[in-house]
């Protein structure tokens, strides 16, 4: 599995508040949440994002509050993976429950510029900036979490371990 | 190896005789929690994967607090789709208009949750409850889901930080003021994936309202969860409000922890964290220029009957400054009906300010009190980020329910000096 994209950039400790104001959270709809994804600090994002393209971020990304609208609408936007230096702990929590692949590494996550066009496999953890041609390798998930995502979310994981037995 | 507070209650739930940090378990929940925006996705996700019965109907807590009175219809239809789940599956611990309260100053309250308890809510300030002695993290969703079905949840043990404290507060300082002096000291990241284990002996000088408005606060360093030993204090107020027993449980004298911090209480002053980080710490004596449009005396944080006697004791037969806008919103409806019955509603009104019935509201700028472009409001939130109260060009300030009071009556951030 790997996506490949074009670069949005973001600082340190991004917060859900402004990756989904509560403003909008009068619906659980995934749709009409995501276009309003980032307007607080980048109100191009939604405009400009394709599928497969790749947030790049600082320390904390995600933190503050526990809503799950938060990576539900990165992902409904079409990212294809977010990669920062650290996650807050619930958002990195429901990346992996609802399917967005997020990667830690703190020298990508440094060093990728905006607008660079990166690719990302998921296998072996290897990011490639295809622009400046640097290769960076980031923290592969203990086998715990590997199930999750290979399950396709928590919940998915957990019926299949019901049906296992 | 010895084990932390939180390791040796994740042990117990987790049915092992020891943890360590980093280890992943998975643990029995005690309570599993959501409100009126998280739920609805819970229950989409709950009937998505097939399930058509929880794991205990005593066990699960849903809270319509954010968005009620509804705010308009969309919120009303989430706050049908949670009425509905809990009447299908006889949730017992459904609190609707009239009987809900701000869900972390309620169950508490209520006696729902209690000393050692594993509890996940779908609310980032479910770390509320470690001041009752108990494990307790915010969760999303979709671990809602999991854990209303199977009322179990996987969890990484974490390493922890302990803060040891001493002395006692000064009057006019309150747990509000320590724990944003403890963010502005270690960070928004501060406590990432950790525990913040609260001891000392100045822990016994603290009220319960303190330690959960202290606890509730640990989200904003990061932490997994924060926590205090129980006491007398925790057991007098257990006591004749738990549906449950109690399970007391301490740290291991030869507990490992990554840092430990010393607190002296008596030299906290009034704090306030600028715009936009609760990490923006500042003492409130060097902010006396900064004019406020808005004070907002609530929330998770600070709703509780301390925070409502403190509003009170600085705002009674006084006037707030002129052109400033003040909220004050009782945690629960308990609280509501003792401040009404205590006389500080008729108080809080003669002074100029509106009182609200129970809501998250204004703090995460959902409604009843949202800032217009370059306002500024200081409030016993939790949370100053970019367009938080409102628009993305207004700001808010952190500050003690005394601090935010004192600032209603002169309209800039001003301390309490006490009388």
């Amino acid at each position: 599995m790997n996506t490949q994209g074009k670069v949005f950039k973001y600082p340190d400790n991004v917060d859900t508040d402004v990756i989904i104001p509560a403003r909008y959270l009068n619906t659980p709809d995934a749709k009409e949440l995501s276009l309003h994804c980032m307007e607080d600090i980048d109100s191009e994002f939604v405009k400009n994002v394709k599928k497969g393209d790749i947030m790049v971020a600082g320390w904390n990304f995600g933190c503050g509050s526990s809503r799950e609208h938060a990576p539900l609408v990165i992902k409904t936007c079409g990212t294809g993976c977010v990669i920062a230096k650290s996650f807050a702990r619930i958002f990195y929590r429901n990346a992996i429950n609802i399917g967005l692949p997020i990667l830690e590494c703190e020298q990508a996550a440094e060093e990728i510029n905006a607008n660079d066009e990166v690719e990302v496999n998921f296998d072996t953890g290897v990011i490639t900036d295809i622009t400046t041609g640097k290769i960076y390798k980031s923290q592969p998930f203990p086998p715990f979490i590997q199930n999750i995502i290979k399950s396709g979310g928590l919940l998915k994981s957990l019926k299949e371990g019901e049906n296992n037995g | 190896m010895g084990m932390t507070m939180t390791q040796k209650i994740l042990a117990a739930h987790a049915g092992l005789e020891s943890v360590e940090a980093g280890q992943l378990i998975v643990a029995k929940l005690d309570i599993v929690l959501g409100n009126d925006i998280t739920t609805p996705v819970a229950v989409n996700e709950f009937k998505k994967a097939g399930f058509d019965s929880v794991f205990d109907k005593d066990r699960i807590a849903i809270v319509l607090d954010h968005f009620v009175p509804n705010k308009d219809i969309k919120a009303a239809e989430q706050s049908k789709t949670c009425r509905e789940f809990a009447c299908s599956h006889c949730v017992s611990h459904f609190y609707d208009v009239g009987k809900m309260g701000i869900e972390h100053a309620l169950l508490p309250e209520q006696g729902v949750v209690t000393a050692g308890d594993c509890i996940i809510g779908a609310d980032s300030h479910t770390c509320t409850y470690g001041a009752l002695g108990a494990f307790s993290t915010g969760v999303g969703s979709t671990d809602m889901a999991a854990g209303m079905a199977t009322g179990k949840a996987w969890f990484k043990v974490p390493s922890a930080i302990k803060f040891n404290l001493t002395g006692s507060l000064p009057s006019n300082c309150s747990g509000k003021d320590v724990i944003l002096t403890v963010i502005g000291m270690i960070g928004v990241d501060g406590a990432l994936y950790k525990s913040m284990e609260f001891t000392g002996d100045g822990v016994h000088g603290l009220s319960m309202d303190d330690r959960l408005c202290i606890c509730n606060m640990a989200i904003e360093a990061g932490a997994k969860n924060g926590i205090f030993p129980v006491d007398d204090v925790t057991l007098n107020y257990l006591n004749g409000r738990s549906e449950r027993p109690a399970a007391v449980f301490e740290a291991d004298p030869d507990a490992e922890y990554e840092k430990v911090i010393d607190i002296d209480l008596s030299k906290i002053v009034p704090t306030v964290a600028c715009p936009h980080l609760p990490e923006n710490t500042r003492p409130a004596s060097d902010l006396h220029s900064v004019k406020v449009d808005q004070v907002v005396i609530g929330s998770c944080t600070n709703g509780r009957m301390e925070d409502m006697q403190a509003a009170y004791n600085i705002l009674k037969g006084k006037k707030v400054a002129d052109g400033i806008r003040v909220i004050i919103i009782p945690g629960t409806m308990q609280i509501y009906r003792e401040c009404v019955e205590r006389g500080y509603v008729t108080a809080f009104i003669d002074a100029g300010a509106v009182v609200s019935t129970p809501t998250c509201g204004p703090c995460l700028g959902g409604y009843m009190g949202i800032l217009a472009a370059g306002e500024k409001c200081i409030a016993t939130t939790n949370r100053n980020f970019v367009g938080r109260m409102g628009h993305v060009d207004s700001e808010v300030y952190l500050a003690s329910p005394h601090t935010a009071a004192a600032s209603a009556l002169t309209g800039y951030i001003t301390e309490y000096k006490g009388v």
